[in-house]
């Protein structure tokens, strides 16, 4: 295993971290506005991830930190070549921060910031779906790195597919969050929303899975005949069972809230031994214009201080964390808003 | 316009524009220490109140801050895919490193601040709000690393056309890191201590909430005073630095045309443009001024412009202008503070309506000085993105067109504008408001306090 293949599965860690913390705070702004019908249950679900949802997404400026650090021209071409889809993610997570933010502070906007919420997680939940979907069917690129393809090629029809999979993984997660937060008539609706896009989401699944096998064989065929795909295969399908099982007891929110973040880590985890060792593929344009591991990683000392930090770093950002969830633990009240 | 200069104005606004949020931010959160450990140690409500007050300017700044500072991480991808490409081994390191050991630390535990009043114990929120402050100064830190780096390159080696580290150390505490932190987090701190003393400032001429006013008023210009009389040290040792490495950044400050023994320090002045595309400066200046500062000896040579090629020099106007306005600022604000103390001490400050609206008005000009430092900064080091290894021309994503630029331009230009007028809203309103009222919170609190009869079930 060399340093950039460790970099490789890191990078692909801090991501998947991401997807399934920021994923469910991200989830519960989709379901808002349906969901959450009176003042009070607005409050609770701004609320319920109120106190946590910026440090999950720093998990995502890590990660892109650690793509540009250690993949630059990953970095480079993902960034420039997704140009438009990125910086609507990027307007997308602006204004869901500030809205979440000024909302109680501001009683005359709160439609405005309402609609923010909710605009600012679809559209992220949605993009970072077909961001991957893109890195799984691979992108035409020049040798320098640069994307060569235009901006409707990146909303094909694979991609899209992956796109609104990941949506509905994003609002199932964040409908078994404020399951697990709510009471009452909220925590009524967010259990029935779970049950319909979670099963919305496992047709999706198959559908995505198809798609993968008879377009992407690239990838399907390097998860079937590796023992690691096989294992990244047998947790989301572990996960899957465990999550239906949970849904259909009472009690189970907290349970069947960790299965589909199982299931993100199976699904995450299938799609890095899909692509390796490449990071993202040439589709359409000559092989060697592909964006491989050994040929994008950065020099051996930079990938090695950078691995020092992220051991230090990361059991003591964990504890943290572990420590102000904990804090929160529990039913979130209306009477727990900001004051 | 060309790509180039569009990705320019692009990342200009971008992170002037951010950086409004940012001193803001780390000034603030001082005095949110500050008031927060009195509370800490008192218990007192008025205390608390006061405490709380801070809180949310800061929360509400901070927030639009975190979310504006997603632009500049996404930006260099976006926009600079060949600079990316080509800093990626270096540049890419303290940005990672500033998520993971800064942004964590200041994310997490502002959720506490936003949340936990009446979850946590004293200690407990006042070790948070610590944290969160020292969050902050650590993600300066990150940035001004690799901002440095960017000015005085170390620690690399150039190989198969990019720069590849050979020392961390080196790298990240480059020359110019440590005059330029302590410079940086000083104009944040006086920023602070300006936005602090123009709130209490307005109380005071409103004649509300005086013995909140009066309190935070002299923290604001003691530490103010002190930071506004560093800041010409700090910058001074910047220059001499700059002066080692980017001799004809500091020709530009000046607009030193010809390598000169004997140069002028220019107080201030305005330039005109030579047939031969240099300048004149035409102003009042002293004489062997800049000599003598930068080398301690009046005769002392001093590298000009004519150094380098002309393609090589800064645009001149654009960095003796920004250069001279940020200096003249804070020689200003040295003024306002100590005129302040005196009044303070002569207890005449709350009758001296000029002064208290002077006061005020140094919070915008403190955000011009603290922009009009980073344009001096940044635009004196051009035309090269990193010190004389890359042109910013040459650091342009190939794979964005110019439509593209214009189009996320006005996206920003609008998405700002709407933040800007929204943040301005909420921050007045809060200061209109003041902090709460003892009595009341009193009572809230024990409304608040057995909160299952009501709520839960």
């Amino acid at each position: 295993m060399t340093l950039a293949n460790i970099w490789f599965f890191l990078v692909a860690l801090l991501l998947t971290v991401y997807v399934i913390l920021d994923g469910f705070d991200l989830g519960v702004g989709v379901l808002y506005p349906f969901v959450a019908r009176t003042e009070g249950e607005k409050r609770v679900a701004r609320a319920s991830i109120g106190p946590i949802w910026d440090g999950n997404e720093v998990w995502l400026i890590s990660g892109a930190g650690a793509i540009f650090a250690a993949f630059p021209m990953v970095y480079a071409m993902t960034f420039s070549g997704f140009y438009l889809a990125i910086m609507l993610v990027l307007f997308g997570l602006i204004l869901r921060a500030v809205s979440l933010e000024f909302r109680h502070k501001d009683e005359g906007w709160k439609r405005v910031w309402d609609g923010a919420f909710f605009l600012g997680s679809l559209v992220p939940s949605m993009l970072v779906g077909c961001a991957l979907g893109n890195v799984i069917r691979g992108v035409p690129m020049d040798l320098r790195g640069d994307y060569t393809g235009t901006f409707l090629q990146l909303l094909n029809p694979y991609s899209l597919l992956v796109g609104v999979t990941g949506l509905f993984l994003i609002v199932t997660h964040g409908a078994a969050w404020l399951a697990v937060k709510s009471e009452g008539e909220l925590h009524v609706r967010a259990l029935r929303c779970r049950k319909i896009t979670f099963w919305v989401f496992a047709v999706l699944a198959v559908a995505t899975s198809a798609a993968t096998i008879l377009t992407v064989s690239r990838a399907s065929d390097n998860v079937f005949g590796r023992p690691l795909g096989w294992f990244f295969l047998a947790v989301l399908a572990v996960a899957l069972l465990y999550t239906i099982w949970q849904m259909t007891k009472v009690g189970g929110e907290l349970k069947s809230f960790l299965g589909s973040a199982v299931i993100i880590i199976g699904l995450a985890g299938i799609a890095a031994v899909g692509n390796f060792p490449e990071i993202v593929p040439a589709r359409g344009t000559p092989p060697e214009t592909s964006l491989t591991i050994a040929r994008t990683a950065s020099g051996h000392l930079t990938l090695l201080v950078m691995l020092i930090v992220a051991l230090i770093g990361c059991p003591i950002v964990l504890a943290y964390t572990a420590l102000v969830y904990r804090t929160f633990r529990g039913k979130t009240k209306a009477a727990d808003a900001e004051y | 316009m060309d790509a180039a200069m569009l990705a320019r104005i692009q990342f200009a606004f971008t992170i002037s524009y951010h950086f409004i949020f940012v001193p803001i931010s780390i000034g603030v959160g001082m005095m949110v220490v500050l008031s927060e450990h009195r509370y800490y140690k008192s218990g007192i409500p008025a205390d608390k109140a006061a405490s709380n007050f801070w809180i949310k300017l800061f929360t509400a700044t901070f927030a639009i801050g975190v979310a504006t500072g997603i632009t500049m991480e996404f930006a260099f991808g976006a926009n600079w895919a060949n600079y990316s490409r080509f800093v990626g081994n270096i540049f890419g390191a303290p940005l990672a490193a500033e998520g993971l050991l800064a942004f964590f630390l200041e994310s997490t535990f502002l959720g506490v601040l936003l949340f936990g009043r009446k979850k946590v114990s004293r200690r407990f929120y006042y070790v948070s709000a610590c944290l969160v402050w020292a969050g902050a100064l650590l993600s300066a830190l990150w940035i001004i690393i690799a901002n440095s780096w960017m000015q005085t390159p170390q620690g690399y080696k150039i190989e198969g056309g990019r720069a590849v580290l050979t020392s961390f150390w080196a790298a990240a505490f480059n020359p110019s890191t440590a005059p330029r932190y302590f410079h940086t987090v000083a104009s944040a701190l006086l920023m602070g201590c300006f936005v602090v003393a123009g709130v209490c400032a307005w109380y005071m001429l409103k004649k509300r909430h005086l013995h909140f006013a009066r309190q935070a008023m002299l923290w604001a210009i003691s530490v103010g005073l002190v930071m506004a009389l560093a800041m010409p040290l700090l910058g001074h040792w910047g220059a001499l630095v700059a002066a080692e490495h980017q001799p004809v950044k500091v020709a530009a400050f000046e607009n030193v045309t010809d390598t000169e023994d004997g140069a002028t320090l220019w107080l201030f002045g305005w330039l005109t443009k030579n047939d031969d595309g240099t300048y004149d400066t035409h102003g009042i200046g002293i004489p062997k001024g800049l000599s003598l500062i930068l080398h301690l000896n009046p005769d002392a040579r001093v590298t000009g412009l004519d150094s380098v090629p002309a393609a090589d020099r800064p645009p001149e106007p654009i960095v003796f202008q920004s250069y001279h306005l940020m200096i003249g600022l804070g020689m200003l604000f040295v003024l306002v503070l100590l005129l302040t103390l005196v009044m303070h001490y002569l207890k005449r400050l709350e009758n001296a309506r000029w002064l208290l609206w002077s006061l005020i008005a140094c919070i915008p000009l403190a955000l011009l000085a603290i922009n009009m430092g980073w344009v001096s900064a940044e635009v004196g080091r051009q035309p090269w993105i990193v010190q004389g290894l890359m042109r910013t021309t040459d650091g342009i994503s190939p794979a964005v067109s110019t439509g593209e630029i214009w189009t996320t331009l006005g996206l920003f230009g609008l998405i700002y504008l709407v933040l800007f007028v929204a943040w301005l809203r909420i921050f007045v309103g809060i200061i209109r408001k003041g902090p709460e009222d003892v009595v009341e919170m009193l009572e809230a609190d024990k409304v608040g306090a057995p909160a299952p009869a009501g709520a839960g079930r």
